[in-house]
């Protein structure tokens, strides 16, 4: 069963997997993707993430429970801040288990690749020019047609 | 009909707010309709609007393409293409 959080706060890694291995043994693969804010160009003072409430929780939780038809998972979980966030600063985390990597890792791709067209989040970057919506990458729609 | 709309990022800072209610009038059947009507109203709207290929729309929580059909009570949204991640 799949579970999403869009969330303000940052989270713990370690703690987030412990809740969601909720003590079973028969797991074998448990992969975590997470994604940070990156400073390129020594010029980003934070960026704000914008998103729409409800519809956010929504569609991520569509694009895990198509994850879960995919593969045989037995874990997984997305969570994705919003608001103002500092280079360095943690964005998205998910996590996929399975009782095989190939399958974990793989989950794990599809959810990032989905997740990045499909979730409502919006991204402006504050630099020394001020502040500038993020454009959206082709590479990024490109990146789902290798899912089929 | 009455209709919600929402805007977000970019298109949200040209509208000048982020949700509204507004009375439509009739022969509006798609999103693309809406869009149109939107945009005759003034500027504000056109400047956000205006380019379709720059608006992505939801309607009741859900991504749609232009040829959509909003009914009564549908609950719009209007943004760029989305960058989360």
């Amino acid at each position: 069963m799949a579970s999403v959080s869009v969330q303000a706060g940052d989270f713990r890694i370690a703690d987030e997997i412990a809740a969601l291995k909720n003590g079973r043994v028969d797991i074998g693969a448990i992969v975590t993707f997470t994604g940070t804010v990156r400073d390129m160009d020594s010029d980003l003072k934070a960026m704000t993430l914008e998103h729409y409430p409800g519809m956010t929780e929504a569609e991520l939780l569509r694009v895990a429970e198509e994850a879960e038809k995919r593969w045989p998972l037995v874990g997984c979980r997305v969570i994705h801040r919003y608001g103002r966030l500092e280079p360095g600063d943690n964005i998205v985390l998910v996590i996929t288990m399975s009782a095989h990597r190939h399958a974990a890792f793989e989950a794990a791709d599809f959810l990032m690749d989905f997740l990045k067209s499909r979730a409502p989040f919006w991204k402006k970057e504050e630099t020394s020019e001020g502040g500038q919506w993020v454009d959206a990458k082709e590479s990024d729609t490109d990146a789902l047609k290798r899912w089929g | 009909m009455i209709m919600q709309l929402a805007y977000f990022a970019w298109i949200r800072e040209r509208v000048g707010k982020s949700e509204e209610s507004m009375q439509l009038p009739g022969g509006i059947a798609t999103v693309s309709d809406l869009i149109d009507h939107l945009c005759s109203i003034n500027d504000i709207y056109k400047a956000a609007l205006g380019d379709k290929t720059l608006v992505r729309v939801a309607v009741n929580q859900t991504h749609v393409a232009l040829d959509h059909p909003v009914t009564d009570a549908d609950e719009v949204a209007f943004f760029p293409p989305v960058t989360g991640g």
